[in-house]
């Protein structure tokens, strides 16, 4: 590791702290300025004059606007995320479990997609314009423009409920057997792989032939050489820095894609809890999921920058 | 040499399916009280019925005729997704064209806003701003078309910038013309074909991200109806073997692929014509 590289690293972080501060007021800003008053929002038109004042009271919202935000910021970067408006209860110790649950999903997802995306990717390479390469295109134009809840319903309908095999309801609780909990979430992360699958492995289909264009390819090829070994040992290496930059921005995507998936099949995550809570207009809630998630996808994003600088060679080795 | 004369001679098949039913589709949005035999919100009768010669298509969870439902869902969900996109469109372009023209702080303040805008998804900032809001047909217009802007914008810049240094703007800015001109008559005609290809796939991305707030229940909201919220209404019937919610579900999807064969097609015809990569 050089000075150049570690200097444009400190920069990208840098960048995503600002960045990160700025979605925090945002969000914050989104939330409280937006026309109407939070206090009768919650209550309803029917609320007394004196209920309003009450909870206008109890929310703070007759301090000035930048004094909530940093109690708010103070906050959540000591761990405490406030109290929700329907139930009083801590939002950190609610969304504990649940954040667990979404990313158990997450992962259990990734590991299969990102295999299977970069798999198929190769072979879509290597048989380019034949029959192989078609079927994985075509399938993965139809599975774009399919919503999400298609898929999902589509699988409980015909896997869960008229063949039974899985069941049709996630449910999960503490202390679960893990091959029960699997079980649980084949459903989900099925669908989830399907949804990132295509546009994954289109991505990395296009970064692969990127390569597969330039010159030392061809010599690669006059030398005599096979294709999967050419695709393998001179493309891959390559594009290794796009792959894996497609990977994160799909990851990021699928944490996104994880509160549908999760609403479909009523498992207890983070998507669900911040979907219930959105109807519920429970501010502090939305807020604090919003910001954990908005977290997450820079977060992703940012691990793919910095994948990308680490592995250009060109500033690696500068002259 | 003769000239193709008419688009439509030699347009592939995919193209052609496509275009045949998203026509369909918008019929079907445009003469829905007249072709629905039933209207939206009657009962007539069992929940869940399976399709017969009454009702095509079933009924729904009250018991309403799942066909009316679905062509007055179709008119609810385009027009939303196409008034969002439009409003896109406009925001985005222009922004995104001023900011090329104008260069300096005021193109690094909008592009980083955008930036801004962009890190945070699509659906979670659309979530935060519907807890403080109401699901009005306006907001969620609004909501859209801004969140939808930032991708046009990019792309609007990116053209915009390229044409901005090309010989003929620079005459026309020496020649005295103002900004609005060179905006509007100079840049904007030269950068429409590359956003019209990409308009089928922000309409596409509208309908799906309607129909995903309205699945969640913060989109269209009852009386009204559209195919998110239908899938909605019926989900609790696949777990009893009843597919009514694949209905809707599908008609979001046939709709999403058809449109996509149509822009798949334009992107290639005007990227050909460019005598660009594709042969």
């Amino acid at each position: 590791m050089n000075l150049i590289v570690a200097r444009l690293i400190a920069q990208r972080l840098a960048l995503g702290l600002l960045l990160l501060f700025a979605v925090s007021i945002l969000i914050f800003v989104g939330t409280m300025m937006l026309p109407g008053d939070v206090a009768q929002a919650i209550l309803g038109q029917s609320a007394t004059d004196q209920a309003v004042a009450n909870l206008r009271a109890e929310l703070g919202l007759n301090d000035p606007a930048w004094m909530r935000y940093l109690d708010w910021l103070g906050g959540i970067l000591t761990g405490d995320l406030g109290t929700s408006l329907s139930n009083g209860q801590s939002i950190a110790d609610s969304l504990l479990g649940r954040a667990g649950n979404t990313f158990f999903l997450a992962f259990w997802t990734a590991l299969i997609a990102v295999p299977m995306a970069i798999l198929l990717g190769l072979l879509a390479v290597r048989y380019q314009n034949r029959w192989p390469d078609r079927v994985i295109s075509g399938a993965t134009l139809t599975t774009i423009s399919l919503p999400d809840f298609f898929i999902g319903y589509l699988l409980i309908y015909f896997v869960a409920v008229k063949l039974g095999w899985f069941p049709s309801v996630s449910t999960v609780y503490d202390g679960m057997p893990f091959v029960e909990r699997m079980r649980a979430i084949a459903l989900p992360a099925f669908t989830l792989t399907l949804i990132i699958l295509a546009h994954m492995m289109r991505m990395t289909r296009a970064a692969i032939l990127n390569v597969m264009q330039s010159a030392y390819i061809e010599t690669a090829e006059l030398k005599g050489l096979g294709g999967l070994k050419i695709i393998w040992r001179h493309a891959f290496p390559n594009s290794v820095a796009p792959v894996i930059n497609v990977v994160m921005i799909n990851l990021a995507f699928l944490v996104v894609g994880v509160v549908v998936i999760e609403v479909i099949f009523v498992y207890p995550g983070m998507g669900q809890y911040l979907i219930d809570h959105v109807a519920k207009r429970d501010v502090p809630v939305v807020q604090a999921c919003g910001l954990i998630f908005a977290t997450v996808y820079i977060g992703l994003n940012l691990i793919a920058d910095v994948v990308s600088i680490l592995s250009n060679p060109r500033l690696r080795h500068p002259k | 040499m003769k000239l193709p004369n008419n688009p439509l001679a030699n347009i592939p098949i995919a193209a052609l399916i496509g275009l045949i039913l998203t026509t369909l589709f918008v019929v079907a949005a445009v003469f829905a009280p007249w072709i629905a035999p039933y209207s939206l919100s009657e009962s007539v009768g069992d929940m869940w019925e399976s399709s017969s010669a009454v009702h095509w298509l079933g009924t729904d969870n009250l018991g309403r005729d799942l066909f009316s439902r679905l062509l007055y869902g179709a008119r609810t969900t385009m027009t939303i997704a196409a008034l969002a996109t439009a409003l896109a469109f406009s925001l985005g372009s222009i922004l995104g064209i001023l900011a090329a023209v104008l260069g300096g702080w005021a193109d690094q303040l909008m592009s980083r806003t955008i930036d801004l805008l962009m890190s945070i998804p699509t659906l979670i900032f659309a979530l935060v701003v519907l807890s403080v809001m109401p699901s009005t047909t306006i907001i969620l217009v609004l909501v859209m078309g801004i969140l939808d802007s930032t991708r046009v914008y990019r792309i609007a810049r990116a053209v915009a910038v390229d044409i901005n240094v090309q010989d003929f703007v620079e005459a026309a800015r020496l020649r005295g013309e103002g900004r609005v001109w060179i905006i509007f008559r100079e840049i904007l005609p030269n950068a429409l074909s590359p956003l019209v290809a990409e308009l089928g796939l922000r309409f596409i991305f509208a309908v799906l991200f309607l129909s995903s707030l309205s699945f969640l229940g913060l989109g269209v909201q009852p009386p009204e109806a559209d195919w998110g919220s239908m899938v909605r209404e019926n989900r609790q019937g696949i777990v009893f073997g009843v597919p009514a919610a694949l209905i809707p579900a599908g008609a979001i999807a046939l709709l999403a692929i058809s449109v996509n064969l149509v822009a798949d097609w334009v992107l290639r015809r005007t990227t050909d014509l460019k005598g660009g990569r594709s042969g």
